[in-house]
């Protein structure tokens, strides 16, 4: 029988925002989008083990991540190449923050553990609540609580060294130097 | 006694700045945005305003990526897999 097409726009609503995880994984946009079909496929596959009315964005993040963890995670995670590939990829470079700032915050999350660096995208980006990403992550709250909090103090560590610079003229210049600007 | 009289000014100063002194023990201050800030502690306001700012550049990363919406083929493969016969 053919799928549910009110199932279907459920997960089709999701890819966008399982893209940006995959992304935030594999820093790779080539190998995200990848992950995110192989994750559909497996879905699709298994669709009879999704239960209509539960979390359909917690469910398809749960595929992805095994399948990231179980496959993708022997390969090394390639941060140089996500320095320019990744940037690449986006179209515009957020519009309240400069391209500068942009680049030292990724930077920073790209050097926190990758449990870390899971766990806030999940919570802080995507926007689930700590119970489901505890369920997607297969740990226990307190767990992801607890790398949410070292991933934030850490983050914040690197940035208010990097901060530094913005007293002087040397931000200034590079923002220029950059092409970029603060508006 | 120039003593006494520079006591009795400092007192009468610290007077008019009593009301801050319980709200900052660095009462003017910039954070590392270079803004002007009167918030509490310094290390309370600086992580704060660094929280806010993780936030915001998380956000605004991760939905440079939404924004990008279904790419086609991605839309074709859920298209075609759920038209399928199970």
């Amino acid at each position: 029988m053919k799928l549910d097409p009110a199932i279907r726009d459920q997960v089709l609503a999701t890819v966008p925002s399982l893209r940006a995880f995959a992304i935030s994984l594999c820093g790779n946009i080539d190998r995200a989008d990848d992950l995110v079909q192989e994750t559909l496929l497996r879905a699709l596959a298994h669709i009879d083990s999704f239960q209509p009315g539960t979390n359909m964005p917690a469910w398809l993040f749960t595929i992805l991540r095994n399948l990231f963890r179980s496959e993708y995670r022997k390969r090394r995670r390639e941060v140089e190449d996500a320095d320019g590939r990744y940037a690449e990829t986006l179209k515009s470079h957020p519009e309240q923050t400069g391209r500068v700032e942009f680049e030292e915050f990724r930077a920073a999350l790209n050097k926190l553990p990758s449990d870390q660096r899971e766990a806030l995208i999940l919570v802080g980006a995507s926007g689930f609540s700590y119970d489901d990403a505890a369920a997607i992550c297969g740990c226990a709250v307190g767990t992801i609580k607890s790398r949410v909090n070292r991933a934030r103090t850490r983050l914040a560590d690197l940035l208010a060294i990097d901060n530094v610079d913005d007293f002087g003229p040397d931000r200034a210049t590079r923002a220029v130097l950059a092409g970029g600007g603060r508006n | 006694m120039g003593i006494r009289g520079k006591d009795e000014d400092m007192k009468h100063r610290r007077t008019n700045l009593e009301p801050l002194e319980p709200v900052a023990d660095k009462p003017e201050g910039q954070d590392p945005m270079g803004r002007t800030n009167t918030m509490p502690k310094p290390e309370a306001r600086l992580g704060r305003e660094v929280q806010a700012r993780i936030g915001q550049q998380l956000r605004a990363m991760y939905n440079d990526v939404v924004n990008q919406g279904v790419p086609d083929h991605l839309t074709d493969l859920i298209r075609r897999l759920s038209d399928e016969e199970k």
